[in-house]
């Protein structure tokens, strides 16, 4: 029998708009290749999801930060894919986090916002990073994401 | 949230860079010690690029706190049971008066 696969997407401070975007797009580019989605962040990470994707289409269970990291600590859980999010010096934090504890999975780094290109060097954690200098203009940095993860570039 | 925004603490910085953090308790505490992350104090995993540095002077324990639309916090909490659990079970790196 086939276990399901199973994705974490890390969410860090929602205040840079292109994270929500990519993290539904992700959601449902995961959710087509049959991924269990699990999305962490914190909890005005979480009100944004229920507010964007009300029945849960794209992303569909979301947990807070600490719970992550305790199911993964003391209740084992384990996942085939991490993708975390960093657009400042915490969410660097919270990804070198997410990959200490998850340190033999495929593990991408999104590294977005204003001071994406000052953040991405203080990145000392192997795994594949994504980085772009992108605020609100989602197209350039989904575009490396889908190369990234052969989910086909669309030319809009 | 967590315990330790339950907690009585002080707040010895904010808005530092989690490198920062970690040189400033390396260079500052009589008793430094390592954990790594998702370790728990205060019953909270701590967040950060390992190692993440302690320090300790009597009871009082000095440790970065990360929230991720704040940075990282330098708080503080004395607590002499948490201080002899820390001291037991995480690494000593030393002395760095």
């Amino acid at each position: 029998m086939n276990e399901q696969k199973k994705a974490l997407l890390v969410l860090g401070c929602p205040e840079v708009p292109v994270q929500m975007a990519l993290a539904l797009f992700a959601g449902y580019h995961l959710g087509k290749e049959g991924y269990d989605v699990i999305t962490a962040g914190n909890p005005s990470v979480m009100k944004l999801i229920k507010t964007s994707d009300p029945a849960g289409h794209y992303l569909k269970q979301l947990t807070t930060l600490e719970h992550c990291i305790e199911d993964i600590t003391e209740k084992g859980a384990s996942y085939d894919l991490c993708i975390s999010f960093a657009h400042n010096d915490a969410g660097i934090s919270y990804a070198a986090t997410m990959r200490y504890l998850l340190p033999d999975i495929r593990f991408i780094t999104i590294v977005f916002g204003r001071e994406a290109t000052e953040l991405a060097p203080r990145i000392e954690y192997t795994g594949e990073q994504i980085v772009e200098i992108a605020v609100h203009n989602p197209v350039p940095i989904r575009r490396k994401l889908q190369e990234v993860m052969g989910w086909g570039v669309s030319k809009s | 949230m967590g315990c330790i925004e339950e907690l009585s603490y002080n707040i010895l910085a904010k808005g530092m860079s989690f490198p920062k953090s970690r040189q400033y308790i390396e260079k500052t505490y009589a008793e430094v010690y390592h954990i790594m992350p998702g370790t728990k104090i205060f019953g909270d995993p701590l967040i950060g690029p390992p190692p993440i540095a302690i320090g300790i002077e009597g009871d009082l324990i000095v440790f970065p706190y990360v929230k991720p639309c704040h940075g990282t916090f330098l708080l503080s909490i004395e607590d002499s049971n948490e201080a002899l659990r820390i001291r037991q079970t995480a690494k000593y790196v030393g002395k760095k008066r």
